[in-house]
């Protein structure tokens, strides 16, 4: 049982790195982002890439990754965000003009073979794949009986601490203060000298930034890379866990992750992974119907 | 081009060719039509798939084991999922905006997940075979089907209940201070593209020899959710068209087959971009012209004037 919650605290982490990232964009942006589960897939595909077609080491590597990841965000801001504010389209509009980036991303991966325009990218087409061993060092812990691998253990302590730093900053430096005031009223910020436009792109990268890293660890931790790995996934999962948290909340998302990995691993273990799969719907089901506004969320006012 | 030339210069050979794709589009002009209905009254709801999967189910689980004649089973098949709309709005209703949007999609995801792949009598994860389909004789009442509903739903929209619709869509409060009953309407608008949805969904299986569990996820949802929002939703022509549109859109680029997506993806943002009340909006058909060809043009005038 307590292997169980050890696994279920490594998906949690993932999950809330994940949905921190979605979280934020719909709080300063009001803007459902649903190209950020084909970043979290770009995140574990460009990593493996780099270690496996271009025989990079892994740290450098999934640097690399993150960043360019960083760069997609701007990509969505830029793209599919920035010209529909522009034109003051209604948020639904958001939606659609995200999910066409997402089909995209998506289909160019899942296009790529050997000798295609995008070979450089990935050689897998629609299959999935897996780290090779030797590229990522993981030594296993053996501690009263539980099973601990060093990979597991870089997940949870670099998600703690990255989520440690975002809520600092969030809370505590002059950007965390601009984006916060964005947040909470975007006219009152842009009178108040702040940039707006500058904050939602600090926004989508670092909420990029994070989707790729979560991808990139869930490609470690599952053993699962593939284009379908964020749409399947994660996609709605992170919706479950920013709803649990309350939307636009980033320690509700945190909490959101974590709870959403122990409700799984335990209805796994309780009911078998048939039922498991629907658990977290219903769990968003019942949350929404009981408490919309989360365990965090406070402000509940229609944004649509 | 191919594909236009042959609708107009061959249409019977057009027709032969092309049968399945077009009870394809004529199924998802009527989801398109069913999500028109709540989008009408102002709710962004995303249940249609599970709407769908109920009546599909529905009526081929009623062909296999109950001696009653098919229109008996598709209509049964539109009124369970009308039944399980009624019983799902009671909660999901009070929600607005995208948390009744995410709500849906729950809704969605854990009947499939949790209900369609954990029940032995649907076939679980296997799907269900469906001895009685009709490939092509079932493309006749989608064909019909499609013009009577959005007929029905167009006057639907002019009587006092689509006024009603109105109102909540453009002020809640305001609608409801002015004597409406707004929980009655919305749960009258979501019932209705629930039996809708269900319909579509009894058709759909009426053409396949299979129900596939899988066709009836998240995917599903939001490509019902595209043809709405791509089309425009201020008539019911809109939703239509953007079913149309998006339907044989993989047919019309058959060149870029293998980057399909990636063009459908360049469509959706360019139109969302460029016409975000869709493509039939205010303003009829007209294309407003982006920024920098009006600038562009207005550049350009004095040099030709002289």
């Amino acid at each position: 049982m307590t292997q169980q919650v050890l696994n279920a605290i490594f998906i949690g982490s993932i999950y809330a790195l994940f949905a921190v990232g979605y979280t934020l964009v719909f709080g300063v942006l009001d803007v459902v982002n649903l190209a950020h589960s084909a970043v979290f897939m770009l995140g574990a595909v460009i990593t493996y890439s780099l270690v496996v077609l271009h025989g990079m080491p892994f740290l450098p590597a999934a640097l690399i990754a993150i960043v360019v990841c960083g760069l997609l965000g701007l990509l969505i801001e830029f793209v599919a965000l920035r010209p529909l504010r522009r034109r003051n389209a209604p948020p639904i509009a958001a939606l659609i003009s995200t999910i066409g980036l997402a089909l995209i991303f998506v289909a160019i991966v899942e296009q790529a073979t050997p000798g295609t325009p995008f070979s450089w990218l990935w050689q897998d087409g629609p299959n999935s794949v897996r780290f090779p061993t030797e590229a990522v060092p993981n030594p296993t812990y053996h501690v009263a009986g539980l099973t601990i691998e060093g990979t597991k253990l870089g997940i949870l302590a670099t998600s703690v601490v990255l989520m440690l730093v975002l809520g600092y900053v969030i809370r505590f430096t002059q950007v965390g203060r601009a984006l916060r005031a964005v947040a909470e009223n975007r006219r009152a910020a842009t009178l108040l000298g702040i940039n707006v436009d500058r904050i939602f792109a600090a926004t989508l990268f670092v909420s990029s930034a994070l989707g790729g890293l979560a991808g990139l660890l869930f490609g470690l931790a599952i053993s699962d890379i593939s284009p379908y790995i964020g749409r399947d996934q994660v996609e709605l999962k992170g919706l479950a866990v920013i709803v649990l948290g309350g939307m636009g909340s980033v320690p509700g998302a945190v909490l959101g992750g974590y709870v959403l990995g122990l409700i799984e691993v335990f209805a796994f273990v309780r009911f078998g992974s048939n039922i498991a799969a629907g658990v977290a719907f219903a769990a968003l089901f019942v949350m929404l119907v009981v408490r919309p506004q989360g365990f965090f969320g406070t402000r509940l006012r229609e944004r649509l | 081009m191919d594909f236009f030339i042959q609708l107009f210069t061959d249409p019977v050979g057009f027709y032969n060719q092309h049968e399945l794709l077009i009870a394809q589009i004529g199924i998802n002009a009527i989801l398109a039509i069913a999500i028109f209905v709540t989008f009408y009254s102002g709710q962004l709801t995303l249940a249609n798939a599970g709407f769908m999967a109920i009546g599909a189910y529905t009526t081929v689980l009623m062909s296999l084991y109950l001696p009653t004649p098919l229109p008996l089973n598709m209509l049964g098949g539109a009124l369970l999922a009308g039944f399980i709309g009624f019983l799902v709005g009671l909660p999901v209703l009070r929600l607005r905006g995208i948390f009744l949007a995410i709500a849906t999609i729950g809704f969605v995801e854990a009947l499939r997940l949790g209900v369609i792949l954990n029940v032995p009598i649907t076939g679980e994860g296997q799907g269900l075979k469906n001895p009685t389909a009709d490939p092509l004789g079932g493309i006749l009442p989608i064909l019909i089907s499609v013009p009577v509903l959005s007929y029905l739903v167009w006057r639907l929209t002019h009587t006092r209940l689509g006024q009603a619709w109105a109102a909540i869509r453009e002020d809640e409060l305001a609608a409801s201070s002015n004597g409406i009953n707004v929980p009655l309407y919305k749960m009258i608008a979501f019932i209705i593209s629930a039996v809708v949805a269900g319909y579509a969904g009894a058709l759909e299986t009426h053409i396949n020899f299979f129900v596939d569990p899988t066709e009836y996820g998240i995917s599903r949802t939001i490509q019902i959710l595209t043809f709405a929002v791509v089309g425009g939703t201020t008539n019911v022509v809109g939703p239509v068209v953007g079913a149309i549109f998006l339907t044989a859109l993989p047919e019309i680029i058959r060149w870029a087959s293998a980057y399909r997506d990636v063009v459908n993806g360049v469509i959706l943002i360019l139109v969302i971009i460029f016409r975000p009340q869709g493509i039939v909006g205010r303003g009829g058909l007209a294309v407003i012209a982006p920024r920098w060809w009006t600038r562009w043009r207005s550049r350009e005038r004095p040099a030709s004037a002289h």
